[in-house]
């Protein structure tokens, strides 16, 4: 295969780490490497880099940093956010509401729930993945404790009107939560003015490094532990602190919302010509998501008649990383939930295709993947028999 | 997380197409579950002196069709009944085990196709005799269009 470049357009799988900030976590490996919660000098360095990320983070959410709780990654805090928030309430109320299409950290938690006699509402959304508000506030009782809404989603990269749902969720007094997993550095956040109550977050998905993560809970919410031991965290998540990982998020997520319009217009502009030439170029597509409310960096598209792995294969083979719906990939023989939440047909679903552009990519990788993914859909579409039984319905309709 | 044969296969695939005029045809598995084999045999002598496919299908259904059709050319319709989904596998030099169901599909397509020919020349089918179209975990293409899920 030879020096070839590899085109990396994965970018909500994960991100790689900023050059930033691997040297700002370097010295707390090595130098500054004491445990924040001994007393002697090296320590207090430590203490003092912890404290200067929390503050970090804080900022970036319009947040005060005695609100920022740092976890092991996203699925912590959404596990923590859900399971805390349903044992402390447990008087006021059994009734969790969450939508159909957010991640499995979420869906899987509050299954986990339901088994201990939780109910849980999952809300429906359109065809392009929003959720509807007047929906939300139809599902409240008042056995209602807890929303719990993704910022923007994963898969299709729709982006919800969180503001307005937090709203419903604030005038009902029943708290409200947001995976932000993949909306930060993506979208302003600011968490007073949208009403939020907790938010996830998730350092490897901005360019900062995978095992570390934060809660923003705000002052007042009543929310058990889910990380029972020391009493690290202001009591409220033991274990030791994940040093360099936080030092690293902090510095990523001061680059990541430094300047959010600017980074999103180079994105936008390269994902909107690769959405624009794939639709018109290749027929029996469809984009998946919302046209305008989505993430700057993701494209969503279902080929028919052909299948999302093979699709991967060939798009691997010519360095191209991306990642598909098709249950052939799932490990579980399940497509896509999202897609199924939006009314994709299940077939359809197969041949779905995510490519997700950030930092890594460049106007050529856009010109080398409307070069390589044509050929790779129609080499595909020729051994299918489906894309047959379609060119045998039409006249004329050999195109292979 | 596919041998090289599996990925020469998938990338190469033998035999790709439809044969004009078939003597037996076997179309099995279904869109809902991600994949459909279309399988054309030419018959002469009770010989299979041509095989060809058509996949809808992941990288494995696709090597398991190409492996398929190349092993039963040149088989007399017994031998090719004979051709086991394990040995589909082990040609492609092994499949991950939630891809035993691609070979299993191939094995189906062939003795679909085999039984089209028989039915139309009066002959009665052939009675499937082995139980492995149960024991691809819960991944079931059968006449089901649930997939077992």
């Amino acid at each position: 295969m030879g020096e070839k470049r590899i085109i990396y357009m994965d970018h909500s799988a994960t991100t790689y780490v900023r050059k930033e900030v691997v040297t700002a976590m370097i010295p707390y490996f090595t130098e500054h490497f004491g445990n924040p919660s001994s007393i002697y000098g090296i320590a207090r360095e430590s203490k003092r880099a912890v404290d200067a990320a929390r503050a970090q983070v804080a900022k970036a959410l319009g947040a005060d940093p005695e609100e920022i709780y740092f976890t092991s990654g996203g699925s912590e805090s959404d596990n923590w956010a859900l399971k805390g928030v349903a044992y402390a309430n447990r008087k006021r109320g059994n009734h969790i509401i969450t939508t159909q299409i957010e991640h499995h950290a979420v869906l899987h938690t509050c299954q986990f729930l339901e088994k201990g006699g939780f109910d849980v509402t999952y809300l429906p959304v359109d065809k392009y993945g929003l959720v509807d508000p007047a929906a939300l506030e139809a599902a409240i009782t008042d056995k209602t404790i807890l929303v719990s809404i993704m910022y923007a989603n994963n898969e299709i990269g729709t982006i919800e009107p969180i503001a307005e749902l937090g709203a419903i969720a604030r005038a009902r007094k029943v708290y409200f939560h947001t995976d932000a997993v993949q909306a930060i550095g993506n979208v302003p956040i600011d968490v007073k003015a949208q009403n939020i109550d907790m938010l996830s977050l998730s350092a490897h998905k901005f360019y900062g490094p995978k095992g570390v993560g934060a809660l923003y809970i705000r002052k007042g919410v009543r929310i058990e532990n889910l990380i029972h031991g020391g009493g690290q965290e202001r009591k409220r998540r033991a274990g030791t602190e994940n040093l360099a990982g936080i030092v690293g998020m902090g510095k990523a997520i001061e680059l990541a919302t430094a300047d959010i319009a600017g980074h999103n217009e180079k994105i936008r502009a390269m994902r909107d010509r690769l959405i624009k030439t794939v639709l018109v170029e290749i027929p029996h597509t469809r984009l998946n998501g919302h046209p305008e409310k989505r993430l700057p960096g993701n494209f969503n598209v279902s080929f028919e008649f052909i299948e999302g792995e093979s699709m991967l294969l060939w798009l691997d083979d010519e360095g191209i990383c991306a990642s598909t719906g098709s249950a052939c990939t799932s490990g579980s023989l399940e497509p896509s939930h999202v897609l199924l939440a939006t009314g994709v047909p299940v077939e359809v679903s197969h041949g779905s295709l995510r490519l997700t552009l950030g930092d890594a990519n460049t106007e050529q990788d856009v010109d080398t993947v409307l070069a390589v993914l044509p050929k790779v859909v129609s080499r595909l579409r020729a051994m299918s028999p489906l894309y047959q039984k379609e060119s045998a319905g039409k006249p004329g309709g050999s195109h292979v | 997380m596919y041998s090289e044969t599996v990925m020469d296969h998938f990338k190469n695939p033998r035999n790709v197409g439809e044969i004009e005029n078939p003597d037996g045809v076997g179309e099995v598995g279904n869109p809902v579950c991600g994949d459909i084999m279309k399988i054309f045999l030419k018959i002469e002598n009770n010989v299979v002196v041509d095989a060809k496919f058509l996949t809808f299908g992941c990288g494995a259904a696709i090597a398991s069709s190409s492996m398929a059709t190349e092993l039963v050319r040149g088989k007399t319709l017994e031998e090719a009944w004979q051709l086991s989904n394990k040995a589909v596998a082990e040609a492609l030099d092994g499949l991950p085990p939630i891809k035993m169901h691609c070979s299993v599909l191939a094995e189906e397509g062939i003795h679909k196709a085999i039984n089209d020919y028989r039915v139309k020349h009066g002959m009665e089918p052939w009675k499937e005799t082995s139980t492995h179209a149960h024991d691809h975990g819960d991944h079931d293409h059968g006449e089901d269009l649930t997939c077992g899920h």
